[in-house]
């Protein structure tokens, strides 16, 4: 579905993402996994088309750059890491917003199913109570679930989600990241994300680019990628060990 | 919780024009002389189906002097407050306005150099400050997104802002120089800085209607796109709005209607920057209903305004700029110190 060849991305003299091609393909759920300044977050504004960069995207066999914005986003729908609202919006207004790209045109077809799929998406994501709420209320988690409905609502093929569990307490980022793989399973559709939390990525991805300083540092299914050995070159720690003693502080 | 949409209804829109109206019908009747009102209506009913007025009715006065420029400032106020509403979804910065871009600035540097130089234009009392204003205003803006452009080629919002804030430094350093070498014209310089409306007619009523019509019509087009903006330039990207191509066609639409209103009016402060907090308080931050709730605000802002310029020290007549940045003043720290409480 999306296919990145030799990317590279440069913020002045720094190379953030250095010459890094990877696949996503359909049903797979492919973590990006890194320390941080890894160049994970950038990669996924590369994706968005939010920073210049050299190499090639392509999505269905044609370049991303080659897309309206709008086209895009009704295949790609991004989740950033951070989110902040200046003004008073409620929480529907927000979702309702993700709704855009199916009705963007000043000429463009009514966008019918619009408010099935915004309410929909407020519904899985527990949002229809705060629907009126405005969203400068909301904590770091509800306005995490908000954007999230928003991308959800946007009803992409594909989705590119930073760092999804920012914020969620425990059984927020468990029900979201099951919604998620459930969402998975319809055909056609592909999810990739940026997670800083091993075990998540461990329990739910399907395979993983490990980035370390721009660069990839193995790539492939999960259980090849995120192996003790490579763990440790570019965490440069014992991540296994690390994870078992903090298991053995709950036996 | 009631819904804002919900509040907001078409009776609101109903009461809107209703207080306009009656804004526009007393600025009619109060002033250095004062007409009844039944004078005002007939005056005005007859003249709109080529009725004869009856004697002793002040024709002149309502049709030729006040009407116009009420008129005028209704629609002046309407198109700075829009640009304002416009500019602080557009930039997500509740502080900015018409001026923050620069162009006004630019624009009074036009008419500045008219009235310094003489520049005039034969058969018109203002043709050539109204030309240079608007020349002037184009050139900024093209000034200021090229220097952003080079500054930052995503012509991020900061750099937009940055490089305006510093054009109005610029273009107001060199006003000040100018109004040192020539001083016999500091007294039309300084009142049309300050902003004025008298004097105007209905030709400016024309040409202000059109640039309203055109420009505003554009911009309340893109009022889900100054959502996703007012949310963030991100996640307007993010859900597929072609941020840049938006970002300009705004910001020149909202040029050009400021390059028309200043070129007119003059100067005048603060309504671009308090209405649209006003606007906000009725309706939410939805553009959908704020545009529109901010050009009547507005318009009836500035013309309760400018009743006031005309009458408070009689026969003297302030700038409409002088009560607009008071009262302004005032409201914007109420509005603040409310909203920081509220919080």
């Amino acid at each position: 579905m999306l296919k990145a060849n030799h990317i590279t991305v440069r913020y002045g003299d720094h190379t953030v993402v250095n010459d890094l091609s990877f696949q996503l393909k359909e049903g797979q759920w492919l973590m990006l996994v890194g320390p941080n300044g890894a160049g994970k977050s950038t990669l996924i504004e590369t994706i968005s088309q939010g920073v210049p960069y050299e190499g090639s995207i392509d999505l269905e066999g044609k370049d991303i750059r080659r897309y309206r914005p709008a086209q895009l986003a009704r295949k790609v729908g991004v989740l950033a890491q951070k989110n902040t609202v200046g003004y008073s919006y409620s929480v529907d207004e927000v979702v309702g917003l993700g709704r855009y790209a199916h009705a963007s045109g000043f000429l463009s077809a009514r966008d019918d199913d619009g408010k099935d799929q915004v309410e929909k998406a407020l519904a899985l994501t527990g949002l229809t109570e705060l629907r009126h709420a405005s969203v400068l209320t909301l904590s770091g988690g509800e306005l995490q679930r908000t954007f999230l409905a928003q991308v959800f609502a946007q009803n992409p093929q594909i989705l590119i989600l930073d760092e999804p569990a920012n914020h969620l307490d425990l059984v927020y980022q468990k029900h979201i990241f099951s919604l998620i793989g459930q969402w998975l399973k319809q055909p056609g559709r592909a999810v990739m994300s940026v997670v800083h939390d091993l075990s998540l990525a461990r329990r739910y991805g399907t395979h993983a680019v490990l980035l370390n300083q721009g660069r990839c540092a193995a790539q492939g299914a999960i259980g090849d990628v995120l192996t003790p050995e490579n763990l440790r070159a570019v965490y440069d720690m014992d991540v296994y060990e690390w994870m078992r003693e903090m298991l053995q502080q709950w036996q | 919780m009631k819904k804002i949409s919900d509040r907001f209804t078409w009776r609101t829109y109903v009461l809107f024009v209703a207080a306009l109206i009656g804004t526009m019908l007393l600025c009619i009747c109060v002033g250095s002389v004062s007409i009844p009102l039944g004078d005002t209506v007939t005056a005005m009913w007859n003249s709109l189906w080529g009725l004869e007025i009856p004697a002793g009715i002040s024709k002149s006065i309502i049709l030729n002097v006040r009407l116009p420029r009420v008129i005028n400032v209704a629609l002046v106020g309407a198109a700075l407050s829009l640009c304002g509403a416009a500019m602080q979804g557009l930039l997500r910065n509740p502080l900015a306005d018409d001026s923050t871009l620069g162009v006004s600035s630019g624009a009074s540097l036009g008419a500045v150099i008219a009235l310094a130089f003489g520049v005039t234009i034969p058969g018109t009392t203002y043709g050539g400050t109204m030309i240079m204003a608007m020349g002037f205003a184009f050139l900024s803006l093209i000034m200021i997104l090229s220097l952003a452009y080079v500054l930052d080629r995503s012509l991020s919002t900061n750099s937009i802002i940055l490089i305006g804030v510093i054009f109005s430094m610029f273009a107001s350093s060199v006003i000040n120089l100018i109004v040192t070498f020539a001083e016999e014209h500091i007294k039309s310089i300084t009142f049309w800085t300050m902003g004025s409306l008298s004097g105007t007619n209905f030709g400016h009523s024309r040409i202000l209607a059109l640039a309203l019509l055109l420009c505003g019509g554009v911009i309340l087009r893109y009022s889900r796109e100054l959502n996703a903006f007012a949310i963030g330039e991100d996640n307007a990207r993010h859900i597929g709005v072609n941020v840049r191509r938006v970002k300009m066609i705004i910001l020149i639409t909202v040029s050009v209607l400021i390059g028309v209103c200043v070129s007119i009016s003059g100067t005048i402060s603060f309504v671009g920057l308090v209405m649209p907090h006003m606007a906000r308080m009725i309706t939410g931050p939805n553009h959908k209903r704020l545009l529109p709730a901010s050009m009547f605000s507005g318009a009836i802002f500035l013309l309760l305004a400018d009743l006031v310029a005309r009458t408070l020290l009689r026969p003297i007549e302030l700038s409409i700029g002088v009560v607009t940045s008071l009262v302004g003043a005032v409201a914007f720290i109420t509005i603040f110190y409310r909203t920081r409480k509220a919080r």
